[in-house]
């Protein structure tokens, strides 16, 4: 945590928007913000990255809470049937027990109803007793809104967290393309898009963990996602300050345009189908030292054809 | 929530309970039910454990159970152990006309601490809950009376076979 807090700190220049300017000739300089506007700016936006990066908890598995888990999944089987009319097929691919890595595709803007959906299905089938953890995002983890994320297993994304997961025996899920998949075009729905990200790869070699490939449609059918807004992030040096690398623009309940979506949305009744394709061991199919690049090609093949297969099946937006 | 369903079936208790004990024709009578087990050494009878799971909604609900009843020919009834909070009953009892069982299938299920939204899932489940035990039951009448029908026509062949045997000799 003290690590993270350092590096945004360092990374933050005395003149934070000054990267821009240079490029904005043609709005004139009375457009330009003022240096001393521009330090104000960015004392704010580090303000609200500081708070954000302190509230991150420190990945703790003991979090995790069966019974709360228990309680609640009552409502969550009520949200997934009713809203989402969820529906999870291969379940019986993923290894009764032991430690696993399931590697999903991820829609539906910062309400992700497929990671619910599953969720549930999991716990469902496999019992609370079995240890079950996600990994999230930072900015998801410190919304005090979704505390209870935590008390379902849910840690912050990263490779010591899902080590640490892997080491105690969990299933472990995991979304790669995390902001960058999440917020893709609505267009771009029927599309695995793990922004070339491979760490799951070597993670899942490490530990000699199978995976499973789990994927999920019509998450991207909740709202019209317009655009990822990269550069607008980039151009705020939100991916700096806050591990963002995106500003989301979407058509969304109940704001209509939604940029950023902080506070979510209300998803669409979208249909959401979610498939677990059967386990891979990765030495058994690749030999005893794998290619992460033949690993990460064969694996995002697989999840393309599944989604196109499950696509097929597909009659109408949101419908299903 | 509780839920129940009853069918008459045209065999006698036994011939009931010899399907509903055997935990290997569960998945070809049980309508919704995608998995019963036996966990530990008994297969059958008091004590005997078993991991069930039941399509409801966008999930597979069950856990493991355990038989806590178990008088033949009349009544077997199991509680959870794991997973969510279920008790079920089979219960046979005859009829006035010979060689008739009514079977009735009772299943309470919930989860405890869950509050309202937990209320409200069970009730919203319970239509299809509803709809898998009528349906098992139908099934269930259906295998059973087609056994039965087999088995009456296999005696009649026997006694036909023994009749002819005695006049040739």
């Amino acid at each position: 945590m003290a690590a993270t807090t350092a590096s945004s700190r360092n990374g933050h220049s005395s003149n934070p928007v000054g990267t821009a300017r240079p490029r904005r000739t043609r709005s004139g300089a009375g457009s330009r913000p003022k240096p001393e506007e521009a330090s104000l700016a960015g004392r704010v936006l580090k303000g609200i990255a500081g708070r954000v990066v302190s509230r991150v908890p420190a990945a703790d598995l003991d979090e995790r809470d069966p019974d709360y888990i228990r309680e609640s999944l009552p409502r969550l089987w009520l949200l997934c049937s009713v809203w989402f009319r969820g529906e999870v097929r291969g379940l019986g691919n993923i290894p009764e027990e032991g430690a696993v890595l399931m590697v999903g595709n991820h829609s539906g803007g910062n309400i992700t109803p497929d990671t619910g959906v599953f969720t549930l299905a999991f716990t469902a089938y496999f019992g609370v007793e079995r240890r079950f953890h996600q990994l999230a995002h930072n900015l998801v983890l410190s919304m005090p809104q979704l505390g209870f994320l935590r008390k379902y297993g849910t840690v912050a994304a990263s490779p010591q967290n899902a080590e640490t997961a892997l080491q105690a025996g969990a299933a472990v899920l995991v979304y790669p393309g995390g902001d960058h998949e999440v917020h893709r075009p609505s267009w771009n729905r029927h599309r695995i898009d793990f922004d070339g990200r491979k760490g799951w790869v070597r993670l899942a070699l490490e530990h000699d963990v199978p995976i499973v490939p789990v994927v999920g449609i019509g998450g991207q059918e909740t709202a019209l996602f317009l655009s990822r807004g990269d550069h607008l992030a980039r151009w705020l040096r939100l991916d700096r300050l806050l591990r963002l690398k995106v500003l989301p623009i979407s058509l969304s309940l109940p704001w209509v345009l939604n940029v950023g979506d902080f506070l979510g949305h209300i998803p669409l009744p979208a249909k959401i189908t979610v498939e677990a394709l059967p386990a891979i061991d990765l030495r058994e199919e690749f030999g005893p030292d794998p290619d992460v690049d033949e690993v990460y090609d064969h694996i995002v093949r697989l999840m393309q054809e599944t989604l196109d297969a499950l696509a097929a099946e597909r009659r109408l937006p949101v419908l299903g | 929530m509780r839920v129940a369903a009853s069918v008459d079936v045209s065999a006698p208790p036994g011939a009931v309970w010899e399907v509903i004990t055997d935990p290997a024709r569960y998945l070809h009578f049980m309508a919704g039910i995608t998995r019963w087990e036996v966990v530990g050494d008994e297969p059958t009878g008091l004590g005997a454990r078993y991991r069930m799971l039941m399509r409801v909604g966008s999930a597979e609900i069950g856990g493991l159970i355990e038989i806590v009843e178990w008088t033949p020919e009349r009544d077997m009834a199991w509680t959870s152990v794991t997973g969510i909070d279920q008790r079920g009953r089979w219960r046979l009892r005859g009829t006035s006309t010979p060689n008739r069982t009514r079977v009735e299938l009772r299943l309470s299920y919930g989860v405890a601490g869950s509050g309202l939204m937990g209320w409200a899932a069970e009730r919203v489940a319970a239509p299809t809950v509803g709809r898998h035990l009528r349906r098992s039951l139908h099934q269930l009448k259906r295998q059973v009376e087609h056994e039965q029908l087999r088995r009456q026509a296999a005696e009649r062949r026997s006694a036909r076979g023994g009749a002819a045997r005695a006049r040739a000799s």
